[in-house]
Order: C-alpha cells, then structure tokens, then sequence
C-alpha cells in the first residue's frame, strides 16, 4: 500500500493535526494535503461515484482528476488533494452524487 | 476505400449526427442497403453540443405546420425509445412528465402569454394543452423555486432525454447490422450519371440511388448541387454544465435541466456568430448563470464545470426543410434544428417517406419554395 518516501519522512517530526474521517478521529502530519492523509491512515477509496457508485480514490493528486473528491466541513465535493488538513477538520467521504439543499 | 470496393447502396444518408443517423435508422427494414457518411470527430456537430430537450410549447410561431409536426413527434417519443432500449439495451433516459418556460415580472409574463396565444390562433396548430401558472402553482412542480420567477408557461407534452445516449444508441443499432457508417466521409461533391447519385469524399466515391442530405448546416452548399436552394442562418448557443447531484428537479425547463446522472445543463442562448463555434463568451455564461440562479436559488452552491458553444442547424427562417429535388428526383434534403425533438418522427414518418420515394403534401409547407416566393 502507500507510504511515505524516506527523504520526506524526516519532514515528519513536524506537528501532528487532527481531523476526523466519516466521525473518527484521525492524527494526521501537518502539511499533508487531505488526499495524503488518507493515503497515510490506509483509506485509497474516499468516495463512491456519482452514476455507478464505483469506489474510486486519489489518482493525480495535483488538483485535475476530481477523484478525491470528499465532504469538508459541511461542503461536498472538496478537493481532497488540493486540501491541507486543518485541526478539528471534519472530513466525510463522498458516497453518490451531492446533495442540493432544497 | 477505393470506390471499386464499394457496393452500390440503396439509400446514402450524408450525415451521421442525430438527423441523418435517426433517418437511418428508421430506414432499417424498409431499404435493402444504407450507407451513412459522415466527417470525422472535428466538425460542426450540434448533436454533442445540444440541450438535450423534447420540446413543443415553443415551437411553430410563424409556421403552425411545424407545432402539429413537433406534436407528433412526441407523440412517438415513447416508443422510439423503447424500441432503442429493446434492440441495443441502451436506455436514452427520456422522460415526459411536462416542462415549463419560466418567466420573470410581469413584462415577460404578459409578452409570452401574447406569444403562446398567437401561436396557438395559428392555422394548422393542433390545439394542445397549456397552461400559464402564477410562483406557487410552478413552484409545487420545482421545488425551491426563485422568488423571481413570476410565472410559467407549462405543457404535459414537453420533456428531455439524454442526447449523447441517443446519438449512441442509434450508431449501436447501425452496429448490429443493416447500417453500414462511413467516418471521415465529408462529402465535397455530388453527381450524378446513369440513374445513380456518386458522393466525393476523401475516402473515394461512394455510389447510391437515393441520397439524404442530411449535413447540418453543410446542407447549404450541398443542396445547391441538387438544385436545392437553402438559406442558412446559424445560430450559436452557450451551455453551462453544472457538477452531478442528486436529482432535484423533475421537471425540466427550456433554461434548466437535470440530467439522468445527475448534472445540470443552464442554456439556452441565442446568438448569431456565424460559424464560430470555438469559443465562449463570459458576458453570455454569465446572464446564463444569473439567471439559473435566479431560478433556482440552491444552484449558487453548485459548481460550474464544463462550458461550450454549439451551433444551431438553421434555415433563414428557423424552420425545418423537407423536400425531395425535383431536378434530381432520388435526392431529400432534412434541416431543422430540433434533432432530438424531432428524431421520433424523422425516423418513423419520415424515413418511410423516403423509403416509398415520395413525401406526403402534408410536408409541402416545409419546401424551399417559401424562400424563394416572388414579393411584390
């Protein structure tokens, strides 16, 4: 599975942030995008797809493909690479299309 | 293909969009050999850039003829798409539960009830039903509906399908047989000799005894090598595609619509730009998306994602062309700019129109010879 190349490892020593994942609590490295958060804590499909409800996780993790897409603090559809974790984050993942709120 | 390869055909359809490949289709059966011709993945392909709609409330001002002629089309809707779900499995999504043209303050209100009742006064209008409703009766059909919009003008026949679904469905069917689709074959002439149409294309001459000019907005330069004279007037139109939801609105509007899988389509703009199809303009998205929003006020928290322009398959007029040439009997020529719309009935009343070699006097009204009517 994904881990952390050697060279960025002692960047690692750097704070830890934490979020929570669909409500569990999840220490993350401060300075990790959301994409690599989840990558790092071992969870590849963030989302299910909008149209077949395919699992589908981060693949550019450059901000292109919209695969990594997740709920943020109440807003679906974020961008979970182009997303650096924040303390006290709530981060769902996002099964299906989004809601419209009525 | 070198033209030795080629078999003489009995019907050539020249063009493989959602006109030409919706005439094939209903030639199926009725015609031993049919070939479609068609450009290759550049072209001006209004059946990738469209709306997507089966509509009639705004169709047919100025030509009742072409009301009662939508009206039908829609009337077969359901069972072309049955029959399209039958034969390749593909379900198009169409779905008619009624549409609405929504309307904002008492200007618009009072000019498109004028509009829709002229419309309807029109000799050869088949009366259906309508209604103008006022915010809470448009409201109960679109849930969340802006304050702004005043009223609307509703029908129970109006509704949308999926386009692209369509445009593959029927080249799914050519698959399976009885079609034969000829990519990369634009058509830059057409002869005739020995009783027999002969297309160039780049690809080598391709021989058949009937032709269908079926070419979009090509249709110009190509009828006047039958003797078809055609004005045509393009006209572009912007869309905005907004990200996939859950489905809200079920009940579509000629602006806005939800798709089977969930994305918005806001439209419709209408421009003349000639035949530029490449670019969009912001002054136009953006009335596009002031007015979505207006519409419905939740749209403002969902994201844009794609936009485009596409242009509007037109004769002068606006009006669809039928017509077989009477200098080259054999050669139909099909415009109109409503190619969902009118797909049912282009490839179920139509098709075997062109199959018998004849159209019926019910489609005289849609001749060239109204654009060349002497005027004192």
């Amino acid at each position: 599975m994904f881990r952390r190349l050697e060279a960025s490892t002692a960047a690692a020593s750097a704070g830890t942030v934490r979020i929570s994942v669909d409500g569990v609590a999840l220490d993350c490295r401060e300075g990790d995008s959301v994409a690599a958060a989840l990558f790092a804590a071992n969870i590849p499909a963030c989302r299910e797809t909008a149209v077949s409800g395919t699992p589908r996780g981060p693949f550019c993790m450059m901000g292109v493909c919209y695969d990594c897409l997740v709920g943020i603090d109440g807003r679906a559809n974020q961008q979970a690479c182009m997303t650096r974790v924040r303390p006290g984050m709530a981060v769902v993942r996002q099964m299906g299309a989004r809601e419209v709120a009525r | 293909m070198a033209a030795a390869d080629t078999p003489v055909f009995d019907v050539a359809v020249i063009g493989g969009g959602l006109v030409g490949s919706s005439i094939a289709y209903g030639l199926r059966g009725s015609v031993g050999s049919i070939a479609v011709l068609d450009e290759g993945d550049v072209a001006l392909r209004a059946s990738r850039g469209n709306f997507g709609l089966v509509w009639l409330q705004s169709k047919g001002y100025g030509m009742g003829a072409y009301s009662r002629w939508t009206l039908g089309s829609t009337r077969l809707w359901p069972r072309l798409a049955a029959r399209l779900l039958e034969e390749t499995g593909i379900d198009v999504a169409l779905e008619q539960k009624g549409g609405l043209t929504p309307l904002m303050g008492d200007h618009e209100v009072e000019a498109r009830l004028a509009w829709v009742e002229k419309l309807m006064s029109q000799p050869g209008v088949e009366p259906y039903e309508w209604k103008l409703l006022d915010h809470h009766q448009a409201a109960s059909l679109v849930p969340g509906l802006g304050r702004d919009v005043t009223g609307a003008i509703w029908t129970p026949h109006d509704g949308i399908v999926n386009p692209l679904k369509l445009l593959r469905a029927f080249h799914t069917a050519f698959d399976r047989g009885g079609v034969r689709y000829l990519p990369h074959h634009g058509v830059t002439g057409i002869r005739r000799s020995g009783g027999l149409f002969r297309l160039d294309t780049p690809q080598g001459t391709v021989t058949a005894r009937k032709i269908v000019l079926a070419s979009g907005l090509r249709n110009g330069e190509l009828g006047v090598q039958v003797g078809l004279n055609l004005p045509m007037a393009p006209q572009r139109g912007q869309i905005i595609v907004l990200e996939r939801t859950r489905r809200l609105l079920d009940t579509p509007m000629v602006t806005l619509r939800q798709n089977d899988e969930g994305s918005w389509l806001v439209g419709d703009s209408q421009e003349d730009a000639g035949y530029a199809d490449q670019v969009t303009t912001l002054p136009v998205l953006a009335t596009l998306a002031d007015r979505a929003v207006r519409t419905l006020p939740a749209l403002k928290e969902v994201r844009a994602v794609r936009a485009w322009s596409a242009l509007r398959v037109r004769a002068q007029d606006g009006f669809p062309v039928y017509e077989q040439s009477t200098a080259q009997p054999g050669a139909f020529i099909v415009t109109c700019h409503s190619g969902v719309t009118l797909a049912a009935t282009h490839a179920m009343t139509l098709a075997p129109m062109i199959a018998a070699g004849a159209l019926t006097p019910e489609l005289d009204t849609f001749s060239t010879r109204r654009f060349h009517v002497q005027k004192t």
